[in-house]
């Protein structure tokens, strides 16, 4: 089977999060990034595919230079190859622009399966996947934590809402997009690393793949959340602190 | 046809509750662009859920109705209104934010040159359409851009079920055109994972811990806190994604819904996915070493420090209060 992983590098969980001048995204100088999550977990969901049926796993990413050691990552965890859509201007694009350029890239290579993780940690928009599957004729399914392959195509494991499931049958090829949580991740071996130096990155830039990048839905600004709650911070030392606060939950929340 | 076209899910043969927020979203719209808001309800026998939809303050109600439609597919759904949109020409198409909208309104609003504004949580002039991002640390304005139907989801909370206006609407049906082989996935009943031993929907007192506890050998300090208070212990998603606690310990969108007296919740960034989980609790405490948490928002009390620190003191205060 022929899987391609389409994954994003985003800036890492913890990062400290400052507006950037102009007001419309994040001071990104000095930000750590990091593999997304969930496209960690469609990687692994793809490993674990090629290491029962065989085939091969391409691992594509869009951005700027920067992703380089989030591609090496993939490799050092078992990827065979990867393109890299090299693209500077990805925060212009939206959702549908983000996954025309995927598309294009897609498509000549023909892969029997398209993984992707459910949604992005940063702009968290949870759409390139399916607009992806729409955008390539095929069929789909999202938030997805067990993938079977069978004689006529795929079982997947849904996630609803709640703690509910439901079992989809759909044909090959196809994509889907990957919820955390359904495999456990593996690291970089050191062999891996090493052989992830001589494994094949092929770049395309986003003019090459000509595909136009005009957004319908335009983040103009960003601005920082106004609190729901006015939160009542308790100081001192963690002893301190301590004892203030099952005063406050006892005499003035009354919840003790 | 200028309008805006709320599209409603039911749960259990009843309009879902989020629909309600989403008829709610799109009378406020209606209220901001001066446009007429209706309805559309879909599946294979929508008379039921239509009526219950036409008894609040819609222009219309449509049931896009099919034998096809009876299971929800992603082709099925993408396919039926798709032509009721062709068909109507709407300005806006408002959904409720669940997992079934995540699955297919990206690949419709693909389809007709869109794209879909998701999990918006409040609408400004313009229309500003706002959402969150970086896990809630900030929020995003978008608006609209181009010709054609501007597709919006709203988020579960962000609008007031209670404040749908009451009014009358009139029904009609409109008939998509779908054949079988257009259905390419066949989905299953729904089912529930592993037997629910733990009720946390009941507990009164919940210790919740996250990412912040870092190692599952530091879990006994969380443990120790729930057993001081006696209160019941759950997480948040990636502490059950690594297996640290069991999955039926999760507690937000996808686990399981609380409203205890209080709810701690140590090393708890406050995701959205899990913010939506806690709502109904009465007080919250969040103990986190970084101030700008997204949890803050919501906690009545905080702690901001090392938890490592601060949780054993905590217990060893409780304890203390209790004697």
């Amino acid at each position: 089977m022929k899987i391609i992983v389409a994954i994003k590098q985003v800036p890492e969980r913890d990062a400290q999060v400052r507006i950037d001048a102009a007001g419309k995204w994040i001071e990104e100088s000095g930000l750590q990034y990091a593999l997304n999550e969930s496209d960690a977990y469609a990687l692994e969901e793809a490993l674990q595919l090629k290491e029962k049926h065989g085939g091969e796993v391409v691992v594509l990413t869009a951005g700027p230079e920067r992703v380089g050691p989030t591609i090496r990552e993939a490799l050092a965890k078992g990827a065979d190859r990867a393109i890299h859509i090299d693209c500077a201007d990805l925060g212009n694009r939206d959702a549908l622009g983000v996954a025309k350029l995927l598309a294009a890239a897609v498509k000549p290579e023909n892969p029997d399966l398209v993984l992707t993780g459910l949604q992005s940690d940063d702009l968290g928009l949870g759409q390139t996947g399916v607009i992806l599957a729409e955008l390539l004729g095929l069929p789909h399914s999202s938030l997805i934590l067990h993938v079977e392959k069978t004689d006529t195509g795929l079982t997947v494991k849904r996630e609803l809402e709640e703690g509910w499931f439901r079992t989809i049958e759909l044909p090959l090829p196809a994509v889907l997009t990957i919820q955390s949580g359904g495999n456990k991740l593996r690291y970089a071996t050191l062999m891996g690393i090493k052989r992830a130096k001589t494994k094949e990155v092929r770049t395309v830039t986003a003019a090459e793949l000509a595909v136009d990048s005009v957004p319908v839905a335009v983040l103009e600004r960003v601005a920082l959340p106004q609190k729901q709650k006015s939160t009542q911070i308790l100081p001192g030392n963690p002893k301190e602190a301590a004892a203030a606060l099952v005063d406050k939950l006892k005499f003035e929340a009354r919840v003790l | 046809m200028s309008a805006i076209w709320v599209v409603i899910e039911e749960r259990d043969g009843r309009v879902s509750r989020i629909s309600w927020e989403a008829v709610a979203a799109g009378q406020k719209l209606a209220a901001l662009t001066g446009l007429a808001a209706n309805a559309v309800v879909i599946g294979a026998q929508t008379e039921p859920l239509a009526t219950e939809v036409a008894s609040k303050a819609l222009g219309k109600v449509v049931r896009v109705e099919h034998t096809l439609l009876a299971a929800y597919t992603a082709d099925g759904f993408t396919l039926a209104l798709q032509q009721f949109i062709e068909a109507e020409k709407p300005d806006y198409v408002v959904f409720p934010h669940t997992y079934q909208v995540r699955d297919y309104a990206p690949k419709l609003a693909a389809r007709l040159g869109q794209v879909l504004i998701g999990d918006v949580t409040a609408f400004a002039e313009g229309p500003v359409f706002v959402r969150q991002l970086m896990q809630g640390r900030l929020n995003g304005s978008y608006r609209h851009s181009g010709s054609g139907p501007c597709f919006v989801s709203v988020q579960a909370g962000a609008f007031r079920a209670d404040e749908v206006h009451a009014g009358a609407g009139a029904v009609t049906v409109f008939t998509p055109t779908i054949e079988h082989a257009q259905i390419r996935t066949k989905p299953s009943e729904r089912f529930r994972g592993a037997a629910q031993t733990v009720d946390l929907g009941s507990a009164q007192m919940i210790v919740g811990v996250g990412r912040g506890i870092k190692d599952p050998a530091n879990l006994p300090i969380a443990q120790e806190l729930a057993t001081a208070l006696g209160a019941e212990l759950g997480a948040s998603r990636p502490i059950c994604d690594n297996g640290w606690l069991p999955m039926e310990r999760q507690i937000g969108s996808s686990g399981q819904t609380i409203s205890p007296k209080l709810y701690l919740a140590v090393g708890i960034s406050g995701a959205i996915q899990h913010l939506v989980g806690i709502k109904g609790s009465q007080c919250v405490v969040a103990i986190n070493k970084d101030p700008d948490a997204p949890i803050f928002e919501v906690a009545d009390y905080g702690i901001v420090g090392d938890l490592m620190e601060v949780v054993p003191a905590l217990t060893e205060a409780l304890k203390a209060a209790k004697q």
